[in-house]
C-alpha cells in the first residue's frame, strides 16, 4: 500500500504545483459569484427582475445585439418574465418583419407573438461590417455559451447538490458589464477597443454599454424607484433575463428535477427492503469487502 | 412474477405482500411517468401551435365562381365564392338524399351564402378533390371518386362525410378570419 | 455449468407449440430466470444491467430527439434549441441523452475496472471480455459522432481534431480522411453521415451485448473470489437474488443520473459548445468529453503526430491483450496483495491522465503525462506478466459458500485444499 500512496501523493503534489503555477502569469480575474434567485435546488426566476432585464436588453443592447431563438410569445410563457398575452401581442405589433406577399414582393408587416426578436441588422456580415468587422454575439444562449474556470478543487465543489454551482456564465456577463476600468498604465489600448478587468486579453470591442440611469425604470406604487438605476443594477437584471434566455425552462426543470428524485428515493428504499425479504430466503447477502482482504496482506 | 409468488408462499405473507405490491405499483408509476414525456414530445410543438395563429384572408379580389386555396396550420382550405345558381341547387337538396346529411345553412355563416370555406382534403383518406367536377358540379375526388356538390357535402362515396369547415369568422363583409371563433382564437 | 436452475417446461399448449418452433421463452428463462449467480457477487456486478439499461436510455431519448433533429449545418444548432425551446419535453430528453452519455462512461469505466480488479478478463473469459473491448471502442465512436450533432463549436472542432487524427494513418489517411468528411472540410456532408452513422452504431452494440451476454451465459459470472462455482451451494438463481439486486441497484443509479439531468444539465458539457460552429474561429481550449480526456493526455504526451496516434489507439486496444498479459494464476485481486497495489495505482494513473488532458498541453503537463502515459503501458507491459510470475497470493476460500458464510460453518472446509486449476495458487511460494 506505502507504494501506492507515495506515488499517488507526489503526482497529486505535482499536479497542484502546476495549477498554482498557471495562477500565478497574467490572467483575467475570476469574475465575483453573484446570489441569483434562479441558482439552487429551489431557484425561480425574478419576474420583476426577468422584466426589468428585458426593459434594458430592449432600450440598450437590442441595438447591436440579435436573438433569434427567443420569440415574442416566450415572453408570456410560464417560467418567464410573466408578462401577459395581451401585453406580448401589442409589444409585437410595435415591431416590423418583412416576409413574401402572394406577388413574390417582400412586404412588411406587424410582428405576431409567434415571430422571433427582429434582429438589429439584415444578416451576420451586415452586423460584422457594421461594427468593426466582427458580429456582436447573439444572445438566444449567451449565457450558456461564456463560463470560466475556478480549477481543482473547486470544480468538484461545483458539481455537488446543494453546494453546486452552475451560473458561471451569468457571473461573468455580469461581471463583464461591470468590469470597464482604466488601463493600468503602460497598457496600450488601440482605436476601437476598450479596457475591461474580466475579458479574456482586456480588450473587447464593445464600448462601456450602460450607464446611471440610462434606463428609467417603472416606478413602484408610492411614486418611488423600486431598485435602483445604476449599471449594477442594470447589468444584474439584463444577466438575469439572460438567463432565462438561455434557459427559458430552469423552473420547470428544477421543479421536476425534485419530484423526481424525491420519487426515485422512495422508490429505492422500497427496492431496498425487497430485495432484503428476498435475499432472506437464501441467508441473507453478503456487504462490503471480502473479510479476506483484511487478513495477512 | 415470480417475486410475488415466493412473497405468499411465506409465513409473513401479507407485509411482504403489501410490501411487494407498494413496490411493484411504484415501479408501474415510474414507468408510466418516464414514458409521459415521450408520448407529449410527439405532439405539436410550441412554435407549430404558436404558428397556427388566426389567419386573415382578403374575400375581395376572389371572383364569382372562383375557389382559392388557402393553407391554416398547414392544411388546405378551400375558398369558394358560389354563384346564385349553386346556392339555389345547394339549399333545394333534399336532406333525405344526402349521404352525411346537412342544411346548406348550416354550411355557410349566416347572411354570407356566397361564401363557402371547407378543408380542401377529401374526408375518405386526404387526396385534395378538382373543383367544378362531377355531375354536382362541386368536387371530384381524382384517387377513389368521391363527389362533393358546391356546399361541400358529399353525394357520393367511398368518402363517409362532407368536408369539414374550419372555424373562422367574418370581419366584415369581404374578410375572413380563420381560425377564431367567437372573438377568440382557437386553442 | 455445474449448477442449473430449473428448466424452462411450457404449460399451456400454445407455449408448447411455439416453444418447439422457437424456443426463445425457454432461452429467455435459461439466461435471465434459472441462471445460476454466485451468491457473493457485491455491487460492482451491477453495473451490466446499469449499462443495459443506460443503452436502452439512449436509443430510446436518441430515436425521440431524431424526429426532431436536422442534421444539416445550417439547421443543426438551431434545430438542437428548437427542441430545448419549443417541443414538449425537448429540454428533459436532450439533457438525458447528453448526460445520459456521461452516465453510460461512468458505468462502463466502473464495469471495466471492477472486471480487470476481480480478473474476469483471464480464462475462460476472454472471448467475453474482447467482446466488452469492442463494445467500449463502438460507445467510444458513438459518443464523438454523437457530440458533433448540436454543430457547436466543440462539435465542429471536435470532428476536426478527430478526423485530422485519423489522417495520420499512413498511405490511406488522407482516403479516410476525405471520405469521411464528403468535401475538402468538415461540412455539411459530414455531419449529415455522422448523424446516420451515429443512429447505427447503438444498434451494433446491441448486437455485440447480445453476444457479450451469450459468452457470459456460456463461462458464467466471475465473483469477487474469483474461484469458480463448484456446486449448487455457491449460487442462487438469477431471477428473483440478482433481477432485484439489480434494479435496486438500477433505481439508486438513476438517483445519480437524475442529479445530473435536472440540476447541473451542462456540467459535463463544453460552454463553447453553445457558439454555433464557426469554421473560422478555433476555442481557446480544446478538449474533449470528460470520458475521452485520458486518451487526449496519451495523444499529447507525445510530440509526434504519428507517434500520438498510435499511442493513443494502443491504449484502449492493450486492453485486449490483458487475458494474455496477465500471468497470475489466481483472478482476484482480494488475494493478490502486491498486484492490489498496482491496480489502485492503475486507477489513480487513469485519473490523473483525465485531469491532464483537461490542461494545456505545456511545461509540466505534458511532463506529467508523459509519466502517466509511460506507467499506463507499463502496467500492461510489465506489471501484470511480471507480478503475476513473483508474486504469492494469499490463501483462497474452499468455496464461494465458505467465502460467504466463513470456513468455520462449512461443512467440508479443508484448509487450504487445492480448489480447482484456473483459482488454484501458484505452487512457488
Amino acid at each position: 500500500m506505502k507504494t501506492t500512496r507515495v506515488l499517488a501523493a507526489s503526482l497529486m503534489a505535482l499536479g497542484l504545483s502546476l495549477t498554482a503555477a498557471k495562477a500565478a502569469d497574467g490572467h483575467s480575474p475570476n469574475p465575483p459569484r453573484e446570489n441569483w434567485s434562479f441558482a439552487g435546488v429551489f431557484g425561480k426566476f425574478d419576474k420583476a427582475q426577468l422584466q426589468r432585464g428585458f426593459q434594458v436588453y430592449r432600450e440598450v443592447c437590442a441595438n447591436c445585439h440579435s436573438m433569434t431563438l427567443v420569440r415574442f410569445r416566450n415572453l408570456a410563457e410560464p417560467g418567464g418574465p410573466g408578462f401577459t398575452a395581451a401585453q406580448v401581442k401589442a409589444l409585437a405589433a410595435e415591431y416590423k418583419v418583412s416576409e413574401l406577399n402572394d406577388n413574390g414582393e417582400q412586404v412588411e408587416r406587424p410582428a405576431r407573438p409567434a415571430d422571433a426578436w427582429p434582429s438589429p441588422f439584415p444578416n451576420e456580415k451586415a452586423a460584422a461590417a457594421a461594427n468593426g468587422g466582427k458580429a456582436p454575439p447573439d444572445f438566444s444562449v449567451l449565457a450558456k455559451a461564456r463560463t470560466y474556470e475556478r480549477g481543482f478543487p473547486l470544480f468538484v465543489v461545483d458539481a455537488m447538490p446543494f453546494v453546486g454551482y452552475s451560473e458561471q456564465g451569468v457571473d461573468y456577463i455580469h461581471a463583464l458589464l461591470n468590469g470597464y476600468e482604466d488601463p493600468p498604465a503602460g497598457t496600450e489600448v488601440p482605436a476601437g477597443a476598450n479596457y475591461n478587468k474580466y475579458y479574456d486579453g482586456h480588450l473587447i470591442a464593445m464600448a462601456k454599454p450602460l450607464s446611471d440611469g440610462q434606463v428609467t425604470y417603472a416606478k413602484g406604487e408610492n411614486g418611488e424607484p423600486v431598485v435602483p438605476e445604476t449599471v449594477d443594477q442594470y447589468s444584474r437584471d439584463v444577466s438575469a433575463f439572460m438567463a432565462w434566455a438561455a434557459e427559458p425552462h430552469l423552473e420547470a426543470r428544477k421543479a421536476l428535477g425534485f419530484r423526481v428524485i424525491l420519487f426515485l428515493i422512495v422508490l429505492s428504499g422500497l427496492l431496498y427492503y425487497v430485495k432484503k425479504k428476498v435475499w432472506a430466503d437464501v441467508g441473507g447477502e453478503v456487504h462490503g469487502l471480502q473479510p479476506e482482504l483484511h487478513k495477512a496482506g | 412474477m415470480a417475486i410475488t409468488e415466493s412473497g405468499a408462499a411465506k409465513p409473513d405473507g401479507s407485509r411482504r405482500d403489501f410490501l411487494f405490491l407498494a413496490t411493484g405499483a411504484a415501479l408501474a408509476v415510474g414507468t408510466g411517468a418516464a414514458a409521459w414525456p415521450f408520448v407529449a414530445s410527439m405532439a405539436p410543438d410550441a412554435a407549430t401551435v404558436a404558428a397556427g395563429a388566426p389567419l386573415d384572408v382578403d374575400l375581395a379580389p376572389i371572383q364569382e365562381g372562383q375557389i382559392i386555396n388557402v393553407f391554416w396550420r398547414g392544411k388546405l382550405i378551400f375558398v369558394r365564392n358560389r354563384s346564385e345558381k349553386e346556392i339555389k341547387e345547394s339549399q333545394d337538396v333534399k336532406l333525405t338524399e344526402l349521404i352525411d346529411p346537412q342544411p346548406d345553412s348550416a354550411r355557410v355563416k349566416e347572411g354570407h351564402a356566397k361564401w363557402l370555406v371547407v378543408y380542401g382534403n377529401c374526408t375518405h383518406l386526404g387526396c385534395v378533390p378538382i373543383g367544378h367536377q362531377g355531375p354536382y358540379q362541386g368536387w371530384s375526388c381524382p384517387c377513389h371518386g368521391s363527389l362533393f356538390d358546391a356546399a361541400g357535402r358529399v353525394r357520393r362515396g367511398p368518402a363517409p362525410s362532407n368536408l369539414p369547415i374550419p372555424p373562422y369568422v367574418f370581419e366584415g363583409d369581404t374578410k375572413i378570419r380563420i381560425g377564431e371563433e367567437g372573438g377568440k382564437a382557437v386553442a | 455449468m455445474s449448477a442449473h436452475g430449473t428448466a424452462y417446461v411450457p404449460k399451456s399448449g400454445l407455449a408448447k407449440w411455439f416453444e418447439s418452433r422457437l424456443p426463445l421463452v425457454g432461452l429467455v428463462h435459461s439466461s435471465f430466470v434459472s441462471f445460476p449467480v454466485p451468491r457473493n457477487l457485491n455491487y460492482f456486478w451491477t453495473f451490466g444491467a446499469i449499462l443495459i439499461m443506460m443503452l436502452g436510455v439512449q436509443i430510446a431519448t436518441g430515436i425521440w430527439l431524431a424526429m426532431h433533429y436536422d442534421p444539416s449545418a445550417n439547421a443543426a444548432f438551431n434545430s438542437v434549441e428548437h427542441i430545448m425551446r419549443d417541443v414538449n419535453y425537448g429540454w428533459l430528453l436532450r439533457y438525458m441523452h447528453a448526460n445520459g452519455a456521461s452516465m453510460f462512461f461512468v458505468a462502463v469505466y466502473i464495469h471495466i475496472f471492477r472486471g480487470l480488479y476481480y480478473g474476469s478478463y483471464k480464462a475462460p473469459r476472454e472471448v467475453l471480455y474482447i467482446l466488452g473491448v469492442i463494445i467500449y471502442l463502438l460507445m467510444m465512436a458513438t459518443a464523438f459522432l454523437g457530440y458533433t450533432l448540436p454543430w457547436g463549436q466543440m462539435s465542429y472542432w471536435g470532428a476536426t481534431v478527430i478526423t485530422n487524427i485519423l489522417a495520420a494513418i499512413p498511405i490511406v489517411g488522407d482516403t479516410i480522411q476525405s471520405l469521411l468528411w464528403g468535401g475538402y472540410s468538415v461540412g455539411s456532408p459530414t455531419l449529415n453521415r455522422f448523424f446516420s452513422l451515429h443512429y447505427l452504431l447503438p444498434f451494433m452494440i446491441v448486437g455485440v451485448v447480445v453476444l457479450h451476454v451469450w459468452a457470459l451465459h456460456v463461462t458464467g459470472q466471475n465473483n469477487p473470489t474469483g474461484i469458480p462455482i463448484k456446486s449448487g451451494k455457491d449460487v442462487v438463481a438469477f431471477t428473483p437474488y440478482a433481477t432485484i439486486k439489480d434494479v435496486f441497484a438500477a433505481a439508486v443509479f438513476m438517483i445519480f443520473f437524475a442529479y445530473w439531468i435536472f440540476y447541473q444539465p451542462n456540467y459535463l458539457g463544453h460552454a463553447d459548445n453553445y457558439v454555433p460552429a464557426n469554421p473560422g474561429v478555433t476555442p481557446k481550449h480544446i478538449v474533449p468529453e470528460w470520458y475521452f480526456l485520458p486518451f487526449y493526455a496519451i495523444l499529447r504526451a507525445v510530440p509526434d503526430k504519428l507517434g500520438g496516434v498510435i499511442l493513443m489507439f494502443g491504449a484502449v486496444l492493450i486492453l485486449a491483450f490483458a487475458p494474455w498479459l496477465d500471468t497470475s494464476r489466481v483472478r482476484s485481486s482480494n488475494y493478490r496483495p502486491i498486484y492490489r497495489q498496482f491496480f489502485w495505482l492503475f486507477v489513480i494513473v487513469c485519473i490523473i491522465l483525465g485531469w491532464l488532458g483537461a490542461k494545456p498541453p505545456e511545461g509540466g503537463y505534458v511532463i506529467a503525462s508523459q509519466i502517466c502515459t509511460a506507467y499506463y503501458f507499463a502496467h500492461f507491459l510489465l506489471v501484470m506478466p511480471l507480478v503475476g510470475l513473483f508474486e504469492t497470493p494469499n490463501r483462497l476460500p474452499g468455496s464461494i459458500l465458505e467465502s460467504v458464510t466463513g470456513p468455520g460453518k462449512q461443512v467440508d472446509s479443508g484448509s487450504g485444499m487445492p480448489v480447482g486449476a484456473a483459482a488454484a495458487p501458484p505452487s512457488k511460494g
